[in-house]
């Protein structure tokens, strides 16, 4: 499998990544070199194996429900690059037609 | 009081000390700040010296002591200098992550293992560089420039928890938190000459570590010796509310098993076909063999294991770590806090450039091979089938644990190498060929120095244990580190 710019341009765009060009021509190269390597996976039959999810035996538990102190908002806020009154500022989204 | 070198004693030797009244815990501190003074210039392991934390942790030791505590009242590590790798938050201080996207964030929170580790006593000293993230192998992807090998500052330290590993064998720390996802703490305890736990997944809960591969990671410890490693373990382990995957698990004296080490008796078996394996260096594979020799003529049965889908250990890791890590790195979005991108003319634009500008390379690079594994089309082909090729890696390895009671193979293909020499990623990941079915199978191993390569640098022997077997791990390497008595101290050690 081999990865062609545009699909690297796809990929990009679903991790939220503004990559340069030549950020895209190096990327492609270093992804199709190490999906080359790690393509040998698919040759494993492994039909018959059930996936792992974790590494040692986890079921669900439940706890009391207990009210605990939570952060404040201070705290909470507190590493914002930018906020205003207790929140976290953005850019305008209902008026600035941001749809991709 | 005498003046010390701190550097020259082991974790348990300056609680003893301090215990003795030979020392204060306050000239413990001040004899570590000045030795990170005189050298973290050269060797760059810390991302922040935390001086006032250090002190007043050791006033508050020593006002115990000058109160008339008896020995047992003492905290266990009391006196003990101590550092966190930079992915471990500590209220009030920098968590970085060793990246741009993250300078500047103040922890407003707490680690577990680091809060245990400071309940327990420690000397805060402050936090190690690391890879970005913890993604390399060799520190050197660091945002803020590569910590330095203190064998050989020429040479990197081996990575991701490259700061925590060069602190310890330079001795400007006695014992450092590191985090494990594919071989990360064990990896640079090879390249340095230091002893290095990856314990149990489950063991020690991973709350405030900065995620990487949550179904991978684990936090362990670094120290001079395996009774230390032992000590930090015993500090650190067990069951965390706030981590739903800590395992409830009876505590264990780890220290009494590092001290009471016996090899007679113990079942070990070499990894033949994983020793075997192209890339790795002659010199690392006969010290390998000769450890195998001690523990024979220790009165260890020693017999040989081969895990033939561990060879493909490798693929299915470097397709779950950035799988998992594109989802945990999805955070970083310049909202709530980390980097922001100036003037952006939307949110998407916001959340591209603020990341775009914030990560570095091999950060993007695993970020991208991530997203484009789980997107559409590709996850059955790709984190499907690793998932897989995980059981079947750990049933080899409950399989192999039938019959023997720890397996030993190579920690590092290879010694530490000069910076700059891999340039091209793939080689760069293979470097953990090792250390990664470890992570996959999620049981515990441990990396203690078995030998030098021909350029004087450390050779590090991984034991290999079954889950929560870190007791049996602990013994073995207890036994081969007595047994063989290496001189462990770098060239910066012995000054």
């Amino acid at each position: 499998m081999s990865l062609s710019e545009h699909d690297v341009r796809h990929v990009a765009m679903l991790a939220r990544l503004a990559l340069t060009d030549s950020e895209v021509e190096a990327m492609r190269d270093d992804l199709n070199s190490i999906l080359g390597h790690i393509d040998e996976i698919q040759r494993l039959d492994l039909a018959s194996v059930a996936p792992m999810a974790h590494a040692i035996a986890v079921t669900n538990v439940t706890r009391e429900d207990v009210v605990v102190p939570p952060f404040s908002q201070d705290v909470a806020i507190s590493n914002a690059p930018q906020s205003e009154n207790g929140a976290f500022v953005i850019p305008a989204i209902a008026a600035g037609g941001d749809d991709e | 009081m005498s003046h010390i070198d701190v550097h020259e004693l082991t974790a348990l030797q300056v609680r003893a000390g301090i215990v003795a009244g030979e020392f204060s815990a306050v000239e413990v501190a001040d004899s570590s700040l000045a030795r990170i003074d005189a050298l973290d210039g050269d060797v760059h392991a810390f991302n922040q010296v935390t001086p006032g934390l250090a002190i007043a942790a050791a006033e508050k030791i020593d006002a115990l002591v000058r109160g008339g505590a008896a020995e047992a009242d003492l905290p266990p590590l009391a006196g003990v200098p101590a550092a966190f790798k930079d992915n471990m938050n500590l209220i009030g201080t920098n968590t970085t992550c060793s990246s741009r996207i993250l300078e500047g964030y103040v922890s407003p929170y707490d680690c577990t293992a680091v809060a245990r580790l400071i309940s327990a006593g420690v000397l805060p000293l402050g936090k190690c560089n690391m890879d970005e993230f913890a993604f390399g192998s060799s520190g050197e992807t660091s945002a803020f420039g590569g910590a330095k090998n203190p064998w050989d500052l020429e040479r990197v330290p081996g990575g991701s928890s490259a700061g925590s590993a060069a602190a310890v064998a330079s001795g400007m720390a006695t014992v450092t938190l590191g985090s494990d996802t594919g071989g990360s703490i064990r990896q640079p305890g090879s390249l340095t000459g230091t002893v290095a736990l990856k314990p149990t997944y489950g063991r020690v809960s991973r709350y405030g570590c900065v995620a990487f591969a949550s179904s991978l990671d684990q936090i362990g410890g670094f120290s001079r010796n395996v009774e230390d490693n032992a000590a930090v373990l015993q500090a650190i382990c067990g069951k965390d509310r706030y981590d739903a995957t800590s395992a409830e698990r009876e505590p264990e004296d780890f220290i009494a098993a590092a001290r009471n080490a016996d090899a007679a008796g113990l079942r070990v078996a070499i990894v033949a076909d994983l020793l075997g394996m192209e890339g790795v260096t002659a010199e690392v594979r006969d010290s390998v063999l000769a450890a195998a020799k001690r523990f024979e003529a220790m009165g260890a049965t020693v017999g040989e294991v081969n895990l033939p889908t561990s060879q493909h250990g490798l693929s299915a890791y470097y397709i779950i770590g950035p799988a998992e890590a594109s989802s945990n790195l999805a955070r970083f979005d310049g909202i709530r806090y980390g980097h922001r991108t100036a003037d952006p003319a939307d949110t998407i634009e916001l959340y591209t450039k603020s990341r775009a500008e914030g990560f570095g390379p091999e950060a993007k690079r695993r970020i991208m091979l991530g997203t484009y594994a789980l997107s559409a089309g590709y996850y059955d082909a790709y984190y499907g089938q690793a998932q897989k090729a995980r059981t079947l890696i750990a049933q080899e390895f409950t399989e192999a644990f039938k019959e023997y009671d720890v397996l030993l193979t190579p920690t590092s293909p290879q010694v530490a190498w000069k910076f700059g020499e891999k340039s091209d990623p793939l080689t760069m990941y293979l470097s953990d060929t090792y250390t990664i079915p470890i992570n996959l199978a999620g049981n515990c191993a441990i990396s203690v120095p078995c030998g030098f390569g021909a350029s004087g640098m450390p050779i590090g022997l991984q034991i290999i244990g079954d889950y929560f077997a870190e007791s049996t791990v602990f013994r073995a390497a207890a036994a081969i580190e007595r047994d063989l008595a290496l001189d462990l101290r770098s060239p910066l050690v012995r000054g």
